[in-house]
């Protein structure tokens, strides 16, 4: 009985959550252009229009682009600042831990605000690097979370064996440390990455006026109303993200990223 | 290798990149924002350096006054549905299996990293006339005729509380994973029914990260903007909302700002006092 309602409850919360999905998944194989569910005929259309017009061509370009660049900004950021704190006595620089975590914290609206402010003062608004930095900030959070995370589960009797043998801070970094943190660098990357291609509000403030990514792209095209094309784009996010974290959990361990203690059953 | 402290400027050299950015990208960024909120409007879309309260004084209307009481509301409203569907849920999920853990995970992370646009879409397709829920009510005899649930209050509810959901279970999941399973054990063996262990010692044990969850999910349910949009009607739009509209329809920045400082003293206001009700707690 208790297995049986808990079991009841797990899949009416999953019917829950995967409902927006099917439902979209199903839209966007519709064969005309409309949105009719449960679909009418079955085609591969709106999502060949994703590659071929030139306009979401170019929105998923920038998205891409954003995502790729913004992400490695943020993981450049994160890293030295949370090896710094794994390796040093240093309160002061936790200020800094503290500022890499705020942009996360806040509503998104402030961060995007502050941004467009920033930018519209100091003429820069609309160029793409713009956003990149905007994004990078937004999501320092992520990988600097993560890492330090996979900083504090190196066991120090390893480093302090490499350093006895010899071995400089240089060296045993490069041979230690990294490659004990390199499923940590990825794990951090992937979550800004995946974030920042999904990312609205501080895209639309940094560079909305100028330059379309897919969710601007989506929002805006809202206004002539719903297409097939978009629910394609939905679908090729959520198997996009899916298939990235799925990747993070083939090759370190998920449970352990979110949280969980040891990565035994 | 112990922790030495940094001596020099060589040693100090791997906060100078971070350190800079951050402060160049987010403490200016932010202090230009506060500073506009000071300056004075002008006509056509720009503000010239000043110190005026006016764009504060105007927020103590009533019409914001509502909006801000409308979208505090809303917040709880998202924030206690979400942890009651949330917590029940991820105390299964920790009870389960490492397999169908990281399934949920990668499912619940999917969802998490979804655009809210995307979610707005998908909710307004599933609530819609033509191809939403009413028609499977109708093909199942319940219903007459289909029916249009969105706009409305109900579907800016739905659609928030399925985006803060994930996060909900993302930040309860560690506690909940590391419980001590012997806990609700020893509950059981002293005769209390599932339910009651899960009420009398699961959930007592894990109070402050309740409380934690609570007020993540309400800040998070107050910063929402497309969805209030998509879903709802302009008697739902939140604070967050005209800020936008401000900023970029009405061309009047130093009143964005002025909205936005005041967004932040809100949620760090209730940060604060989650971290002290916390303390208290544990105390």
């Amino acid at each position: 009985m208790e297995r049986f309602l808990s079991r009841l409850y797990l899949a009416l919360v999953g019917i829950f959550l995967a409902a927006p999905i099917v439902v979209v998944t199903g839209v966007s194989f519709n064969e005309k252009q409309n949105l009719a569910f449960p679909p009418q005929g079955f085609s591969f259309h709106w999502f060949a229009q994703i590659f071929t017009d030139p306009e979401w061509l170019r929105a998923l370009i920038a998205s891409v682009l954003l995502a790729v660049t913004s992400a490695a900004l943020a993981v450049i950021i994160a890293l030295p600042l949370a090896w710094f704190l794994w390796r040093r006595v240093a309160p002061w620089a936790q200020v800094f831990q503290l500022l890499g975590v705020a942009p996360f914290t806040l509503p998104p609206v402030i961060t995007a605000l502050g941004f467009l402010t920033f930018w519209a003062t100091s003429g820069f608004y609309g160029q793409l690097w713009t956003a990149v930095i905007a994004h990078a900030i937004f999501f320092v959070t992520l990988p600097l979370v993560t890492l330090t995370l996979g900083f504090s589960s190196i066991d120090r009797s390893l480093t302090e064996a490499a350093a006895t043998m010899g071995a400089d801070d240089r060296t045993v970094f490069r041979t230690v440390v990294l490659p004990l943190i390199l499923p940590y660098v990825v794990s951090g990357y992937a979550f800004a990455f995946v974030l920042s291609l999904n990312e609205y509000i501080v895209a639309y403030m940094t560079i909305g006026f100028v330059r379309e990514t897919l969710p601007i792209k989506v929002f805006n095209a809202l206004r002539y109303g719903y297409t097939p094309t978009m629910a394609a784009v939905s679908v090729l996010f959520v198997a996009v993200t899916a298939a990235v974290f799925g990747l993070i959990t083939r090759f370190g361990d998920l449970p352990k990223l979110m949280g969980a203690m040891s990565s035994k059953d | 290798m112990r922790r030495e402290p940094a001596r020099g400027l060589v040693q100090h050299l791997p906060v100078i990149f971070p350190g800079l950015m951050l402060i160049v990208f987010f403490i200016v960024p932010f202090g230009t924002m506060v500073a506009v909120s000071f300056f004075r409007r002008q006509q056509g879309g720009f503000y010239v350096p000043d110190f005026v309260l006016a764009n504060y004084a105007r927020f103590l209307t009533p019409f914001f006054g509502n909006v801000l009481l409308f979208s505090l509301y809303l917040a709880i409203a998202v924030a206690v549905v979400a942890l009651v569907i949330a917590v029940p849920f991820t105390y299964l999920i920790a009870r389960s299996p490492r397999r169908t853990q990281v399934i949920w995970l990668v499912a619940l992370l999917s969802i998490l990293s979804l655009s809210e646009v995307i979610i707005g879409f998908a909710w307004s397709t599933l609530l819609s006339r033509t191809a939403g829920i009413t028609n499977l009510l109708v093909w199942l005899g319940l219903m007459q005729a289909p029916q249009a649930l969105v706009p409305g209050f109900g579907a800016v509810l739905t659609g928030m509380v399925y985006q803060a959901m994930p996060y909900a279970v993302l930040v309860l999941y560690p506690s909940m994973v590391r419980l001590d399973p012997t806990l609700t054990e020893a509950a059981r063996t002293l005769g209390a029914s599932p339910l009651k262990a899960f009420f009398t010692v699961v959930l007592p044990a894990l109070r402050t990260t309740l409380i934690a969850t609570l007020i993540m999910a309400f800040i998070f349910a107050l910063g929402s903007y497309l969805l209030p949009q998509i879903l709802g009607r302009p008697s739902h739009w939140t604070l967050s909302v005209l800020i936008t509209d401000q900023a970029l329809y009405q061309s009047n920045m130093p009143f964005a700002a002025a909205m936005a400082v005041f967004l932040v003293l809100v949620s760090l206001a209730l940060v604060s006092l989650t971290m002290f009700a916390g303390k208290k707690l544990e105390a």
